[in-house]
Protein backbone atom coordinates (compact mmCIF):
# COMPACT_ATOMS: atom_id res chain seq x y z
CA UNK A 1 0.00 0.00 0.00
CA UNK A 2 1.21 3.47 -1.00
CA UNK A 3 2.05 5.25 2.44
CA UNK A 4 1.43 9.15 3.40
CA UNK A 5 4.70 11.04 2.85
CA UNK A 6 6.35 13.56 5.46
CA UNK A 7 8.07 16.44 3.88
CA UNK A 8 9.84 19.23 5.37
CA UNK A 9 10.33 22.18 3.94
CA UNK A 10 13.96 24.10 3.47
CA UNK A 11 14.20 27.89 2.15
CA UNK A 12 17.56 28.44 0.68
CA UNK A 13 19.20 31.71 0.41
CA UNK A 14 21.84 32.32 -1.51
CA UNK A 15 22.97 28.74 -1.17
CA UNK A 16 21.75 28.35 2.52
CA UNK A 17 19.75 27.48 4.49
CA UNK A 18 17.81 29.64 6.16
CA UNK A 19 15.08 30.69 8.98
CA UNK A 20 16.46 29.68 12.43
CA UNK A 21 17.36 26.12 12.35
CA UNK A 22 17.82 24.64 15.83
CA UNK A 23 20.14 21.47 15.25
CA UNK A 24 23.04 21.63 17.66
CA UNK A 25 23.99 18.27 16.31
CA UNK A 26 24.67 19.30 12.82
CA UNK A 27 28.21 21.16 12.25
CA UNK A 28 26.59 23.66 10.29
CA UNK A 29 22.90 24.19 10.87
CA UNK A 30 22.65 26.39 7.51
CA UNK A 31 24.54 23.57 5.13
CA UNK A 32 22.02 22.30 2.73
CA UNK A 33 23.35 18.88 2.50
CA UNK A 34 23.96 18.65 5.75
CA UNK A 35 20.38 19.31 6.62
CA UNK A 36 19.00 17.29 3.94
CA UNK A 37 21.48 14.34 4.63
CA UNK A 38 20.10 14.52 8.47
CA UNK A 39 16.02 14.63 7.62
CA UNK A 40 17.09 11.54 5.26
CA UNK A 41 18.19 9.82 8.34
CA UNK A 42 14.79 10.88 10.46
CA UNK A 43 12.79 9.35 7.30
CA UNK A 44 11.51 11.85 5.67
CA UNK A 45 10.35 10.76 2.43
CA UNK A 46 11.08 13.65 0.34
CA UNK A 47 12.61 16.94 0.67
CA UNK A 48 11.41 20.32 -0.73
CA UNK A 49 13.68 23.35 -1.14
CA UNK A 50 12.45 26.98 -1.73
CA UNK A 51 14.74 28.84 -3.06
CA UNK A 52 14.12 32.60 -1.78
CA UNK A 53 17.41 34.28 -3.66
CA UNK A 54 16.57 37.60 -4.22
CA UNK A 55 19.72 37.81 -6.89
CA UNK A 56 20.42 36.06 -10.06
CA UNK A 57 23.91 35.00 -8.06
CA UNK A 58 21.75 33.52 -5.78
CA UNK A 59 19.87 31.14 -8.50
CA UNK A 60 22.93 29.85 -9.79
CA UNK A 61 23.80 29.16 -6.21
CA UNK A 62 21.13 27.21 -6.15
CA UNK A 63 22.11 24.83 -8.79
CA UNK A 64 25.10 24.11 -7.38
CA UNK A 65 23.39 23.27 -4.00
CA UNK A 66 21.03 20.64 -5.95
CA UNK A 67 23.91 19.11 -7.77
CA UNK A 68 25.69 18.60 -3.78
CA UNK A 69 22.03 17.08 -2.31
CA UNK A 70 21.74 14.95 -5.32
CA UNK A 71 25.30 13.47 -5.32
CA UNK A 72 24.59 12.51 -1.51
CA UNK A 73 20.87 11.66 -0.76
CA UNK A 74 18.95 8.92 -2.06
CA UNK A 75 16.19 10.22 -1.44
CA UNK A 76 13.44 12.59 -3.92
CA UNK A 77 13.56 16.44 -3.41
CA UNK A 78 11.38 19.14 -4.81
CA UNK A 79 13.13 22.70 -5.62
CA UNK A 80 11.02 25.66 -6.02
CA UNK A 81 11.13 29.16 -6.06
CA UNK A 82 11.73 31.72 -8.82
CA UNK A 83 11.38 29.17 -11.75
CA UNK A 84 9.92 31.21 -14.59
CA UNK A 85 10.65 29.48 -18.07
CA UNK A 86 11.76 26.10 -19.19
CA UNK A 87 15.49 26.89 -19.32
CA UNK A 88 15.27 27.62 -15.55
CA UNK A 89 13.29 24.26 -14.82
CA UNK A 90 15.89 22.41 -17.00
CA UNK A 91 18.75 24.23 -14.82
CA UNK A 92 17.07 22.41 -11.85
CA UNK A 93 16.45 19.25 -12.75
CA UNK A 94 19.52 18.39 -14.76
CA UNK A 95 21.38 19.34 -11.87
CA UNK A 96 19.78 16.61 -10.12
CA UNK A 97 16.42 17.68 -8.49
CA UNK A 98 13.16 14.88 -9.19
CA UNK A 99 10.98 17.42 -9.41
CA UNK A 100 10.56 21.68 -9.72
CA UNK A 101 7.76 23.43 -8.30
CA UNK A 102 5.85 26.11 -10.12
CA UNK A 103 3.87 28.93 -8.32
CA UNK A 104 3.43 32.29 -9.33
CA UNK A 105 4.96 32.40 -12.77
CA UNK A 106 2.35 29.12 -13.66
CA UNK A 107 -0.45 31.17 -12.79
CA UNK A 108 1.03 34.40 -15.03
CA UNK A 109 1.61 32.02 -17.95
CA UNK A 110 -0.18 28.74 -17.78
CA UNK A 111 1.27 27.63 -20.90
CA UNK A 112 4.73 26.92 -18.29
CA UNK A 113 2.84 24.39 -16.55
CA UNK A 114 2.18 22.61 -20.14
CA UNK A 115 6.24 23.01 -21.54
CA UNK A 116 7.74 21.61 -18.45
CA UNK A 117 5.09 18.56 -18.26
CA UNK A 118 5.88 18.19 -22.39
CA UNK A 119 9.31 17.87 -21.95
CA UNK A 120 10.19 16.43 -19.07
CA UNK A 121 6.66 14.77 -17.73
CA UNK A 122 4.03 15.31 -15.32
CA UNK A 123 6.17 13.71 -12.73
CA UNK A 124 8.50 16.34 -12.26
CA UNK A 125 5.98 19.48 -12.19
CA UNK A 126 4.73 20.08 -9.19
CA UNK A 127 2.35 23.11 -8.71
CA UNK A 128 2.05 25.38 -5.90
CA UNK A 129 -0.82 27.14 -4.87
CA UNK A 130 -1.15 29.84 -2.44
CA UNK A 131 -4.72 29.68 -1.10
CA UNK A 132 -6.46 32.18 1.24
CA UNK A 133 -10.24 32.18 2.11
CA UNK A 134 -11.82 35.00 1.13
CA UNK A 135 -15.83 35.66 2.42
CA UNK A 136 -17.07 37.56 -0.34
CA UNK A 137 -16.88 34.87 -2.84
CA UNK A 138 -17.25 32.08 -0.03
CA UNK A 139 -14.20 30.39 -1.28
CA UNK A 140 -10.12 30.62 -1.80
CA UNK A 141 -8.79 32.48 -3.84
CA UNK A 142 -5.34 32.28 -5.47
CA UNK A 143 -2.41 34.46 -4.18
CA UNK A 144 0.95 35.12 -5.98
CA UNK A 145 4.45 36.65 -5.47
CA UNK A 146 4.76 35.22 -2.10
CA UNK A 147 1.14 35.46 -1.10
CA UNK A 148 1.50 39.30 -1.23
CA UNK A 149 -0.75 39.93 -4.84
CA UNK A 150 -4.30 38.41 -4.61
CA UNK A 151 -5.72 37.22 -7.99
CA UNK A 152 -8.86 36.68 -9.11
CA UNK A 153 -8.71 32.82 -9.81
CA UNK A 154 -10.59 30.70 -7.30
CA UNK A 155 -8.36 27.86 -5.70
CA UNK A 156 -10.39 24.73 -6.39
CA UNK A 157 -10.72 25.93 -10.83
CA UNK A 158 -6.98 26.57 -10.74
CA UNK A 159 -5.92 23.48 -9.27
CA UNK A 160 -8.26 21.40 -12.28
CA UNK A 161 -6.28 23.39 -14.39
CA UNK A 162 -2.88 23.42 -13.77
CA UNK A 163 -3.93 19.37 -13.17
CA UNK A 164 -5.01 19.64 -16.91
CA UNK A 165 -2.58 21.06 -18.20
CA UNK A 166 0.11 18.53 -17.13
CA UNK A 167 1.09 19.46 -13.63
CA UNK A 168 1.75 16.00 -11.77
CA UNK A 169 1.24 17.30 -8.14
CA UNK A 170 -0.29 20.08 -5.72
CA UNK A 171 1.42 21.77 -3.14
CA UNK A 172 -1.22 23.37 -1.44
CA UNK A 173 -0.37 26.23 1.50
CA UNK A 174 -3.19 27.74 3.33
CA UNK A 175 -2.05 31.36 4.36
CA UNK A 176 -4.76 31.51 6.94
CA UNK A 177 -3.60 28.22 8.51
CA UNK A 178 0.19 29.28 7.87
CA UNK A 179 2.31 29.84 10.99
CA UNK A 180 -0.81 29.31 13.04
CA UNK A 181 0.61 25.59 14.58
CA UNK A 182 -2.88 25.13 14.75
CA UNK A 183 -3.32 22.51 12.06
CA UNK A 184 -3.75 22.38 8.17
CA UNK A 185 -6.79 23.62 6.80
CA UNK A 186 -9.11 20.47 6.34
CA UNK A 187 -11.91 22.22 4.40
CA UNK A 188 -9.21 23.50 1.35
CA UNK A 189 -7.46 20.00 1.67
CA UNK A 190 -10.20 17.89 1.20
CA UNK A 191 -11.60 20.18 -1.40
CA UNK A 192 -8.74 20.48 -3.65
CA UNK A 193 -7.85 16.91 -2.94
CA UNK A 194 -10.98 15.76 -4.17
CA UNK A 195 -11.37 18.18 -7.40
CA UNK A 196 -8.11 16.63 -8.65
CA UNK A 197 -6.81 13.02 -9.37
CA UNK A 198 -3.34 13.90 -9.11
CA UNK A 199 -1.46 13.83 -5.46
CA UNK A 200 -2.14 16.76 -3.09
CA UNK A 201 0.43 18.11 -0.53
CA UNK A 202 -1.47 19.83 2.19
CA UNK A 203 0.48 22.68 3.62
CA UNK A 204 0.70 25.36 6.12
CA UNK A 205 0.25 25.26 10.09
CA UNK A 206 1.64 21.96 11.21
CA UNK A 207 1.76 22.35 15.33
CA UNK A 208 1.82 18.42 16.41
CA UNK A 209 1.75 15.19 15.12
CA UNK A 210 -1.74 15.03 15.31
CA UNK A 211 -2.45 17.57 12.93
CA UNK A 212 -0.92 15.05 10.24
CA UNK A 213 -2.99 12.29 11.05
CA UNK A 214 -5.97 15.00 10.77
CA UNK A 215 -4.42 16.14 6.87
CA UNK A 216 -4.95 13.13 5.56
CA UNK A 217 -7.48 11.02 7.56
CA UNK A 218 -10.19 14.31 7.00
CA UNK A 219 -8.43 16.29 4.98
CA UNK A 220 -7.70 13.43 2.47
CA UNK A 221 -3.95 14.35 1.58
CA UNK A 222 -1.34 12.15 -0.40
CA UNK A 223 1.38 14.27 1.62
CA UNK A 224 2.33 16.63 4.31
CA UNK A 225 4.75 19.64 4.15
CA UNK A 226 5.93 21.22 7.55
CA UNK A 227 9.00 23.39 8.34
CA UNK A 228 9.23 24.87 11.26
CA UNK A 229 8.28 22.25 13.80
CA UNK A 230 10.36 20.01 12.74
CA UNK A 231 13.66 22.39 11.90
CA UNK A 232 13.02 23.94 15.88
CA UNK A 233 12.86 20.47 16.90
CA UNK A 234 9.33 20.72 18.48
CA UNK A 235 8.68 17.25 16.67
CA UNK A 236 10.82 14.87 14.75
CA UNK A 237 9.82 13.25 11.79
CA UNK A 238 10.26 10.24 13.71
CA UNK A 239 8.05 10.85 16.46
CA UNK A 240 5.19 11.80 13.73
CA UNK A 241 5.33 8.52 11.83
CA UNK A 242 5.29 6.73 14.88
CA UNK A 243 2.16 8.46 16.18
CA UNK A 244 0.61 8.24 13.08
CA UNK A 245 1.44 4.22 12.88
CA UNK A 246 -0.39 3.76 16.03
CA UNK A 247 -3.40 6.17 14.67
CA UNK A 248 -3.49 3.63 11.81
CA UNK A 249 -1.94 5.99 9.13
CA UNK A 250 0.11 3.75 6.80
CA UNK A 251 3.68 5.43 6.94
CA UNK A 252 7.13 4.40 5.73
CA UNK B 1 32.68 -1.28 -15.72
CA UNK B 2 28.66 -0.03 -16.07
CA UNK B 3 27.64 1.83 -19.17
CA UNK B 4 24.63 4.04 -18.80
CA UNK B 5 22.57 4.41 -21.35
CA UNK B 6 21.76 8.05 -22.81
CA UNK B 7 19.28 8.81 -25.71
CA UNK B 8 18.16 11.81 -24.07
CA UNK B 9 15.63 11.12 -21.63
CA UNK B 10 17.26 9.84 -18.33
CA UNK B 11 17.48 11.08 -14.74
CA UNK B 12 21.60 10.14 -15.21
CA UNK B 13 22.76 12.28 -12.74
CA UNK B 14 20.99 10.85 -9.99
CA UNK B 15 21.81 7.35 -11.65
CA UNK B 16 25.23 7.97 -11.84
CA UNK B 17 25.88 9.47 -8.34
CA UNK B 18 24.20 6.12 -6.79
CA UNK B 19 26.74 4.17 -8.99
CA UNK B 20 29.49 6.95 -7.69
CA UNK B 21 28.74 6.46 -3.90
CA UNK B 22 28.78 2.69 -4.39
CA UNK B 23 32.13 2.58 -5.65
CA UNK B 24 31.72 1.62 -9.18
CA UNK B 25 33.52 2.67 -11.88
CA UNK B 26 30.24 3.59 -14.46
CA UNK B 27 30.22 6.33 -18.06
CA UNK B 28 27.41 7.80 -19.56
CA UNK B 29 27.49 7.11 -23.58
CA UNK B 30 24.72 7.04 -26.51
CA UNK B 31 27.55 5.35 -28.35
CA UNK B 32 26.73 1.34 -29.24
CA UNK B 33 30.42 0.82 -30.02
CA UNK B 34 31.45 2.36 -26.70
CA UNK B 35 28.49 0.97 -24.73
CA UNK B 36 29.05 -2.83 -25.91
CA UNK B 37 32.05 -2.42 -23.95
CA UNK B 38 30.20 -2.08 -20.59
CA UNK B 39 30.26 -5.60 -18.54
CA UNK B 40 26.74 -4.29 -17.49
CA UNK B 41 24.63 -1.57 -19.07
CA UNK B 42 21.75 0.53 -17.18
CA UNK B 43 18.91 2.09 -19.31
CA UNK B 44 17.53 4.95 -16.98
CA UNK B 45 14.42 7.10 -18.41
CA UNK B 46 11.52 9.89 -17.37
CA UNK B 47 9.44 10.73 -19.85
CA UNK B 48 6.94 8.95 -22.16
CA UNK B 49 7.80 5.48 -23.88
CA UNK B 50 7.51 6.88 -27.18
CA UNK B 51 9.59 9.30 -27.51
CA UNK B 52 11.81 7.15 -25.53
CA UNK B 53 11.63 4.56 -28.09
CA UNK B 54 11.98 7.14 -30.99
CA UNK B 55 15.28 8.06 -29.71
CA UNK B 56 16.65 4.90 -29.03
CA UNK B 57 15.60 4.09 -32.91
CA UNK B 58 17.28 6.92 -33.85
CA UNK B 59 20.02 6.46 -32.47
CA UNK B 60 20.39 3.18 -33.19
CA UNK B 61 20.59 2.00 -29.75
CA UNK B 62 17.47 -0.55 -30.12
CA UNK B 63 19.52 -3.21 -31.95
CA UNK B 64 22.28 -3.00 -30.30
CA UNK B 65 20.20 -3.24 -27.08
CA UNK B 66 18.54 -6.09 -27.99
CA UNK B 67 21.67 -7.69 -29.20
CA UNK B 68 23.89 -6.61 -25.84
CA UNK B 69 20.92 -8.81 -24.30
CA UNK B 70 20.71 -11.85 -26.06
CA UNK B 71 24.58 -12.33 -25.79
CA UNK B 72 23.97 -12.48 -22.02
CA UNK B 73 25.55 -9.30 -20.30
CA UNK B 74 23.48 -7.54 -17.53
CA UNK B 75 20.78 -4.95 -18.68
CA UNK B 76 18.87 -3.01 -16.04
CA UNK B 77 15.74 -0.91 -16.84
CA UNK B 78 14.78 1.84 -14.57
CA UNK B 79 11.58 3.08 -14.20
CA UNK B 80 10.30 4.08 -18.20
CA UNK B 81 13.91 2.26 -18.81
CA UNK B 82 12.22 -1.01 -17.41
CA UNK B 83 8.82 -0.45 -19.26
CA UNK B 84 10.84 -0.02 -22.66
CA UNK B 85 12.29 -3.95 -22.10
CA UNK B 86 8.27 -5.40 -22.88
CA UNK B 87 6.42 -5.45 -25.99
CA UNK B 88 4.64 -2.62 -25.88
CA UNK B 89 3.09 0.24 -24.38
CA UNK B 90 0.01 2.20 -24.72
CA UNK B 91 1.19 5.37 -23.58
CA UNK B 92 0.65 8.08 -26.66
CA UNK B 93 -0.68 5.84 -28.60
CA UNK B 94 0.38 1.73 -29.32
CA UNK B 95 3.80 1.50 -29.73
CA UNK B 96 6.45 -1.29 -29.76
CA UNK B 97 8.83 -1.40 -27.04
CA UNK B 98 12.41 -3.70 -26.93
CA UNK B 99 10.17 -6.82 -26.69
CA UNK B 100 13.03 -8.46 -24.59
CA UNK B 101 10.33 -9.16 -21.82
CA UNK B 102 6.58 -10.61 -22.15
CA UNK B 103 3.85 -8.28 -21.41
CA UNK B 104 2.47 -4.69 -22.11
CA UNK B 105 2.39 -1.49 -20.31
CA UNK B 106 -0.83 0.25 -19.85
CA UNK B 107 -1.97 3.30 -18.09
CA UNK B 108 -3.53 3.23 -14.06
CA UNK B 109 -7.35 3.16 -14.57
CA UNK B 110 -7.85 5.72 -11.86
CA UNK B 111 -10.84 3.93 -10.37
CA UNK B 112 -10.80 0.19 -8.53
CA UNK B 113 -12.99 -2.42 -9.27
CA UNK B 114 -15.67 -1.11 -6.72
CA UNK B 115 -15.69 2.17 -9.09
CA UNK B 116 -13.49 4.12 -6.07
CA UNK B 117 -11.39 6.80 -7.74
CA UNK B 118 -7.31 7.03 -7.13
CA UNK B 119 -4.92 9.14 -7.43
CA UNK B 120 -2.78 8.61 -10.77
CA UNK B 121 0.45 8.90 -10.61
CA UNK B 122 1.07 6.30 -8.79
CA UNK B 123 3.70 8.38 -6.75
CA UNK B 124 5.46 7.86 -3.05
CA UNK B 125 7.00 5.28 -1.22
CA UNK B 126 5.34 1.87 -1.43
CA UNK B 127 5.87 -2.09 0.19
CA UNK B 128 7.93 -4.16 -2.13
CA UNK B 129 6.56 -7.69 -2.30
CA UNK B 130 9.09 -10.75 -3.39
CA UNK B 131 6.65 -12.90 -5.64
CA UNK B 132 9.81 -14.68 -7.58
CA UNK B 133 13.21 -16.29 -6.88
CA UNK B 134 16.06 -14.00 -8.40
CA UNK B 135 19.73 -13.78 -7.92
CA UNK B 136 18.77 -9.87 -7.77
CA UNK B 137 16.77 -9.81 -4.93
CA UNK B 138 18.45 -13.08 -2.32
CA UNK B 139 18.30 -12.20 1.20
CA UNK B 140 16.73 -9.29 1.36
CA UNK B 141 13.97 -7.96 3.33
CA UNK B 142 11.13 -6.88 2.32
CA UNK B 143 10.53 -2.85 2.54
CA UNK B 144 9.26 0.79 1.12
CA UNK B 145 10.96 2.03 -2.04
CA UNK B 146 10.29 5.15 -4.39
CA UNK B 147 7.27 5.25 -7.24
CA UNK B 148 6.58 7.60 -9.43
CA UNK B 149 4.43 6.21 -12.75
CA UNK B 150 1.46 6.53 -14.30
CA UNK B 151 1.48 3.37 -16.44
CA UNK B 152 2.26 0.05 -14.89
CA UNK B 153 3.07 -3.58 -16.54
CA UNK B 154 0.57 -5.98 -17.55
CA UNK B 155 1.93 -9.16 -17.86
CA UNK B 156 0.22 -12.74 -18.26
CA UNK B 157 3.89 -14.34 -17.90
CA UNK B 158 3.86 -14.21 -14.07
CA UNK B 159 7.69 -15.64 -13.51
CA UNK B 160 8.93 -12.65 -14.93
CA UNK B 161 7.68 -10.46 -11.77
CA UNK B 162 10.71 -10.74 -9.10
CA UNK B 163 8.61 -8.45 -7.17
CA UNK B 164 5.20 -6.24 -6.99
CA UNK B 165 3.68 -3.52 -4.83
CA UNK B 166 -0.02 -3.14 -4.05
CA UNK B 167 -1.69 0.08 -5.76
CA UNK B 168 -5.62 -0.68 -6.25
CA UNK B 169 -3.95 -4.07 -7.49
CA UNK B 170 -0.77 -5.55 -8.46
CA UNK B 171 1.81 -3.55 -9.58
CA UNK B 172 5.25 -5.34 -10.98
CA UNK B 173 8.34 -3.38 -9.45
CA UNK B 174 10.93 -5.78 -10.29
CA UNK B 175 11.32 -7.92 -13.12
CA UNK B 176 13.85 -10.30 -15.01
CA UNK B 177 14.15 -13.03 -17.35
CA UNK B 178 18.02 -14.35 -17.66
CA UNK B 179 20.11 -11.18 -17.43
CA UNK B 180 17.20 -9.09 -17.97
CA UNK B 181 15.88 -7.10 -14.92
CA UNK B 182 14.05 -3.96 -14.49
CA UNK B 183 12.99 -1.87 -11.58
CA UNK B 184 9.38 0.25 -11.96
CA UNK B 185 10.51 2.18 -8.91
CA UNK B 186 13.80 4.48 -8.55
CA UNK B 187 16.28 2.10 -6.54
CA UNK B 188 18.48 5.68 -6.60
CA UNK B 189 15.85 7.41 -4.49
CA UNK B 190 15.02 4.79 -2.47
CA UNK B 191 17.27 5.21 0.21
CA UNK B 192 18.76 2.39 1.77
CA UNK B 193 16.71 -0.02 0.46
CA UNK B 194 17.49 0.91 -3.05
CA UNK B 195 20.97 1.50 -3.09
CA UNK B 196 21.18 -2.27 -1.37
CA UNK B 197 19.09 -3.08 -4.88
CA UNK B 198 21.67 -1.39 -6.66
CA UNK B 199 24.76 -2.65 -4.46
CA UNK B 200 23.29 -6.50 -5.90
CA UNK B 201 22.78 -5.60 -8.90
CA UNK B 202 26.12 -4.12 -9.62
CA UNK B 203 27.63 -7.65 -7.50
CA UNK B 204 25.90 -9.69 -9.96
CA UNK B 205 27.64 -7.57 -12.89
CA UNK B 206 31.04 -8.44 -11.31
CA UNK B 207 29.51 -11.77 -11.21
CA UNK B 208 29.63 -12.37 -7.42
CA UNK B 209 26.00 -12.41 -6.50
CA UNK B 210 25.05 -14.84 -9.25
CA UNK B 211 24.49 -18.19 -7.96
Amino acid sequence: MLTKRIIPCLDVKEGRVVKGIQFVSLRDAGDPVELAAFYDREGADELVFLDISASHEGRQTMVEVVKSVAASLAIPFTVGGGINSLEDMKRILRAGADKVSLNTAAVLRPELINEGAGYFGSQCIVVAIDAKYDESIGTWRVYTHGGRKSTEQDVITWAREAVDRGAGEILLTSMDNDGEKSGFNLQLTKAVSEAVTVPVIASGGAGNAGHFEDAFKEGKADAALAASIFHYKETSVKEVKSFLKQQGVVVR
Amino acid sequence: MIGIIDYGMGNLFSVSQALERLGTEWFISDDPAELGNAKGLILPGVGSFKDAMTLLDRQELSGFIKDYASSGKPLLGICLGMQLLFEESEENGLSNGLALLPGKVVRFPGTDKNGESYKVPHMGWNFLKFTNESDLVTDFQEDYVYFVHSYYLKTDDKSVVIASADYHGEVPAIVGRGSVYGMQFHPEKSSSMGMSLLKNYLELVEGKGVR
